[in-house]
């Protein structure tokens, strides 16, 4: 059996609890052992480089050390912000000699720099070519998703492998779903980051854009893989809708639950249930409920409103 | 040696190492002759045998030259890229790095030989060189192993 | 026996001053071989020639040493007065006695023991000359103009002016190049048909001129005054000789869907076509990939209609071979991709169109017949956005270097938009304005003065396509240090000058070299800007650099002005400084053939009577071999000796030295 290093960081047990709901069941399917690290501590995520850059460092430093203590050569790290630290802390590393040293007595735990850090859709595509694209029995046909990159999926050149203006990592994975990719414009524009709370204003018309723009391109949802992304257009949704910018009702789901409802795992095991802006109905047009057809009929009527 | 030569020693105290030059024509000879309208002085023991392009330069010329009584020989072209036929002091530079490694080998001690790239335009580096190499070979006293050596220039 | 005679020249004081210029005379007077050794105050005065001159007749010399300034500054006037006293020039050498010596040293005894090795060295030397005659090379006086864009229409119609016979080969079916496809050149905004095509008929009708249209050039051989081209004339279907050039073929031609290159694909053309209606020759060609006579031998409407037999589907490609003297490169440019652009569409978004596609729309003989219309739906755009340095300066994505001509013209495309909608907005965004020329400030003030294009200074992050249709253009505003998002039409992009694919093979073919961008490149960047590194090739507009059309004819011109010169002389002079293969001791190796840059050893074969090749060796070709006499260091049998500078000579260099 593979395995791979797991560092869930802070969000997959809080807002972005379906995301490792969804990774932990398609890599079972994929007989893909995740080691947690033991003993993680936060990233950093965006608050540490704006107090101080050594914590900044400090941070992601630890949990690299500690995964290459475990023996991790690569770890998977499904939030965006978590992956953007530690890949871009090893960046560093390499790249300045004294760095190292300084690191190594503040934690007082040594790093060679040995461990390879995954995005989710490293990972998720990773997967695909383990087997899980030949584990995908549902096609998700006239399932419309339009891709979104945001920031920390497509930037950083040294850190993202894929074109900074135009990212195709998620199109090859979703069109092996039988899901159709929209031609969009805002794959890679700002949702707003991290100014969720200290900015809501900016957020919420940075949101609006980008959920308008999948609108007028005919998105049934928009898939990310970052979970400050699905917060801002999932959770803030909400309150563009009241605050009166727009109209959407459009679902908000990870990449990695769109591969499990094509792999056939239920909507509750996905964590499809958990979102603000509803899912299920959406899902349910490929996993209908057992014996609710009717419910969800009645779902899909309130939704299609 | 003539009596010319043999009068200066009079008036030069201690070692007057012997330095031979192979330079290419159309840039370190150029340089030297920059540093000489501009009125560069620098030390005098060093005498240049003008070729087309460093990429003439055979192994034998040095060894010859080590073997004639210099105490040290440097070889100077063109700047990479600048070589007046294209890519001979590249071959220069390739031949250099392996026959460099063969002097031991023959006897020559390693900081007998240097290798430099002057250009048609820097008579001040022609003139710095000059002096830089002519200092380190002092420093390093006479080649011993040289049975043809007899006097200083 | 060597008789050499030695002279010391005092430069008036500036070797004297520091050599005692009479004791090394006396001195060399005593080296063995040496028969006359004397100094003067000016050698090279008329009298101190004189001096040498005599000495050469008086005393039978064999060999000359003058000890005087760099060779570089006098050499020449020195072997010209042995030449004229009769000893062969190469018989003399100088010591440089000024620059590396007098001017160097200030100590008076040590300069002058310094002085006198360095002519003692000479004198070993010298003795080993041999007479050198310079190499005489025929020179065939016809040149070959590769491009027949404005740079090789120029040059060939000023090679042909001089008298001397000029073939011109063209890849498309037409001359004319990028210049026809104009509609208007900056900062004059003349018509560029109207001063371009006459020039191309005058191409066309000069009798020194041969026109060899749809024809790439295929192998090189050969060097300087005598190289054989092989030229592929590609297949027509259409015999030039009976064509008339009526046009009823490409009329009644069923297959019109073809996207005309000519017009930046925003036109069409049928399969039987030419170019561009003033094309020259105004001859048609079948383009063989798109004709359903020659793909499927189904059609065959143009062989009927044709009133003079000219269609012919048995054609094939030719190759000629030709003998000529001097080679133009004039391939010109392309421009850079801007698919490489994600932001900018990715090469996705129609309404995105490149500086030729404008030049197209604009232009009376266009596909829109002048108006502006944008490809997606033909209606006319009410903003167009200009986007400078697309692809240039850019060394991540693009290229580093500036493309030098855009923004000149997409000045100009904002005043011919502006001038044909008055009422449309044109916003330029550039990096900086790089108008030097004469008249181009001036050019660009007026587009932004009197035209009233909005010139806004920073990049463009994204351009993206509205679901109404509309581009939304967003960037920075660094000016005003905000950021602008722009609703716009059409989007022109200035997209970078680059060579064209694959030139590097016919750079290869001739010994040319090219930078890493693919610009072919001149000998020397300031002092031989048109030369190159293989004599006789000369370079003649962008394939050089990116070059606006003043600058190209006038490095067409300076090409011409080069081929005459070199075909003025029946014969070409050429230094005798060449290397030569002793053919008993040359074991074939073939070291010398991969090391020479200018290909100048080759291999020959040697024959029995019968013609039985008995053994190959390596051969100089003297007519290449410029004398660096990297061969001869490389060779592993001592075969290859360097005239000037042979093993001899330099030993003996080196011996003097002990």
């Amino acid at each position: 059996m593979n395995s791979i290093g797991y560092y869930p960081g802070c969000s997959l047990s809080g807002g972005g609890i379906e995301l490792d709901l969804s990774i932990r069941g398609l890599a079972q399917l994929a007989e893909v052992e995740l080691r947690e690290i033991d003993d993680w501590n936060c990233c950093g995520a965006t608050a540490a480089h704006n107090l101080d850059h050594n914590l900044a460092i400090a941070l992601p430093y630890r949990i690299l050390a500690l995964a290459e203590k475990q023996g991790l050569g690569e770890v998977l790290a499904p939030c965006a912000a978590c992956f953007s630290r530690l890949k871009g802390t090893n960046v560093r590393l390499e790249r300045s000699g004294d760095l190292k040293a300084k690191m190594q007595t503040i934690v007082d735990l040594p790093y060679s720099g040995s461990v390879k850090i995954l995005s989710i859709t490293e990972f998720l595509n990773r997967l695909m070519e383990l087997g899980l694209a030949d584990k995908l029995p549902k096609k998700l046909t006239g399932l419309k998703v339009a891709p979104y990159y945001g920031c920390l999926l497509s930037r950083g050149e040294d850190i993202v492998s894929d074109d900074a203006e135009s990212p195709s990592a998620m199109e090859a994975a979703l069109r092996a779903t039988g899901a159709e990719v929209v031609d969009w414009n805002f794959a890679t524009e700002c949702c707003g980051g991290g100014f969720s709370m200290s900015l809501t204003d900016a957020v919420l018309d940075l949101s609006n854009a980008i959920l308008a723009d999948a609108k007028a391109a005919g998105a049934d949802c928009i898939v990310t893989g970052c979970p400050m992304c699905h917060s801002n257009l999932d959770m803030r949704q909400l309150k563009i809708q009241s605050s009166g910018m727009g109209q959407y009702d459009m679902p908000v789901l990870y990449l990695s639950e769109v591969l499990g409802l094509a792999a056939g795992m239920g909507c509750d095991q996905l964590g499809l249930n958990r979102h603000f802006i509803p899912a299920m109905a959406l899902a349910h047009r490929f996993d209908p409920p057992p014996q609710a057809a009717e419910t969800a009929e009645a779902v899909s009527d309130q939704r299609s409103n | 040696m003539t009596q010319a030569t043999t009068q200066t020693e009079t008036k030069a105290e201690g070692f007057e190492p012997r330095i031979v030059a192979f330079v290419c024509n159309w840039c370190t000879y150029a340089g030297a002759d920059l540093a000489g309208t501009s009125r560069l002085q620098y030390a005098p023991h060093v005498r240049i045998v003008k070729l087309p392009c460093t990429g003439r330069i055979d192994p034998l010329f040095i060894l010859k030259a080590y073997e004639g009584g210099a105490d040290a020989v440097l070889v100077s072209g063109c700047h990479p890229g600048d070589c007046h036929y294209t890519s001979g002091n590249y071959h220069a530079r390739r031949r250099w790095t392996i026959f460099r490694r063969l002097l031991s080998l023959a006897g020559v001690e390693e900081g007998r030989l240097f290798f430099s790239w002057v250009s048609a335009a820097e008579g001040q580096k022609f003139a710095d060189l000059i002096n830089d190499v002519t200092a380190q070979v002092k420093a390093a006293g006479p080649f011993k192993h040289n049975p043809a050596r007899r006097q200083a220039w | 026996m060597a008789r050499i005679g030695v002279f010391i020249c005092h430069c008036g004081e500036n070797i004297g001053r520091t050599v005692d210029c009479a004791a090394v005379a006396q001195e060399s007077a005593k080296l063995p071989g040496v028969v006359v050794s004397l100094d003067y105050k000016y050698m090279c005065s008329d009298p101190g020639q004189q001096m040498i001159k005599n000495a050469i007749a008086e005393q039978k010399l064999t060999g000359v040493v003058v000890a005087a300034c760099s060779p570089r500054m006098h050499e020449t006037t020195f072997r010209r007065a042995a030449a004229e006293a009769g000893l062969n020039p190469y018989l003399l050498e100088m010591a440089n006695l000024r620059e590396h010596c007098s001017w160097v040293h200030e100590d008076r005894p040590i300069a002058t023991g310094k002085a006198v090795d360095l002519v003692r060295v000479m004198v070993e030397k010298v003795k080993r000359n041999r007479a050198l005659y310079p190499i005489q090379v025929n020179v065939e006086p016809t040149a070959m103009v590769v491009g027949g864009g404005i740079a090789g229409i120029q040059a060939a119609l000023d090679i042909a002016a001089g008298g001397k016979k000029v073939i011109l080969v063209e890849k498309s079916p037409s001359i004319g190049g990028h210049m026809a496809r104009l509609s208007e050149t900056f900062p004059t905004l003349d018509c560029s048909q109207c001063i371009l095509t006459p020039r191309m008929v005058e191409a066309a009708s000069h009798p020194n001129i041969t026109l060899m249209t749809y024809s790439e050039v295929e192998a090189v051989d050969g060097f300087i005054g005598n190289f054989e081209v092989t030229i592929r004339k590609k297949a027509r279907y259409v015999d030039p000789a009976k064509c008339t050039g009526c046009g009823s073929c490409y009329t009644k031609c069923p297959q019109k869907k073809i996207p005309s290159e000519f017009d930046a694909l925003l036109g069409k053309r049928s399969a039987i076509y030419t170019p561009f209606p003033q094309a020259v020759p105004n001859k048609p060609v079948i383009d063989a990939e798109h004709c359903t006579m020659l793909t499927k031998g189904k059609c065959g409407v143009c062989k009927k209609i044709c009133p003079r037999d000219a269609i012919n589907y048995e054609d094939k490609d030719e190759l000629v071979k030709v003998k000529v003297g001097a080679i133009v490169l004039a391939t010109g440019f392309e421009l850079w991709d801007h698919s490489k652009y994600g932001e900018y569409g990715g090469g996705r978004l129609v309404d995105v169109i490149d500086g030729f596609q404008f030049e197209r729309l604009a232009s009376a003989s266009g596909p829109t017949a002048g108006e502006i219309r944008r490809p997606s739906d033909g209606q006319v755009p009410h903003t167009v956005v200009f986007i400078q340095c697309c692809g240039s300066r850019d060394e991540k994505q693009g290229m580093a270097y500036c493309s030098k001509i855009c923004c000149m013209y997409t000045a100009k495309h904002a005043m011919l938009y502006r001038h044909k909608v008055h009422d449309g907005r044109a916003v330029v965004f550039y990096m900086d304005i790089r108008a030097a020329g004469k008249g181009y400030d001036e050019f660009t003030r007026r587009a932004i003065e009197s035209d009233g294009a909005e010139y806004v200074r920073g990049r463009v992050s994204r351009i993206y396509r509205r679901a109404d249709g509309k581009l939304i253009v967003r960037g920075a505003d660094t000016l005003a240090g905000r950021p602008v998002s722009i609703e716009a039409d059409l989007v022109v992009l200035a997209d970078a000058v680059v060579p064209r694919k694959g030139g590097e093979k016919l750079a290869q073919m001739c010994g040319v070299g090219y930078d890493t961008n693919g610009f072919y490149s001149e000998a020397h960047p300031k002092l031989r800007p048109v030369e190159t590194a293989a004599a006789g090739v000369f370079l003649a507009g962008a394939c050089q650099a990116p070059k606006d059309i003043p600058d190209t004819v006038a490095q067409a011109s300076a090409c011409a002005a080069k081929v005459l010169g070199l075909f003025a002389a029946p014969k070409l002079e050429r230094e005798p400084i060449v290397a030569r293969v002793n053919q008993n001791l040359c074991v074939h190796c073939r070291a010398c053939i991969n090391t020479c840059p200018y290909g100048a050893t080759q291999d020959r074969e040697i024959k029995d009577r019968q013609g039985n090749v008995v053994k190959v060796v390596a051969e100089v070709n003297e007519g290449l071999c410029q004398g660096c006499g990297t061969c001869v260091a490389i060779c592993r049998s001592n075969a290859i000796d360097l005239d000037g500078f042979t093993d001899e000579q330099i030993f003996a260099e080196i011996a003097t030295l002990e």
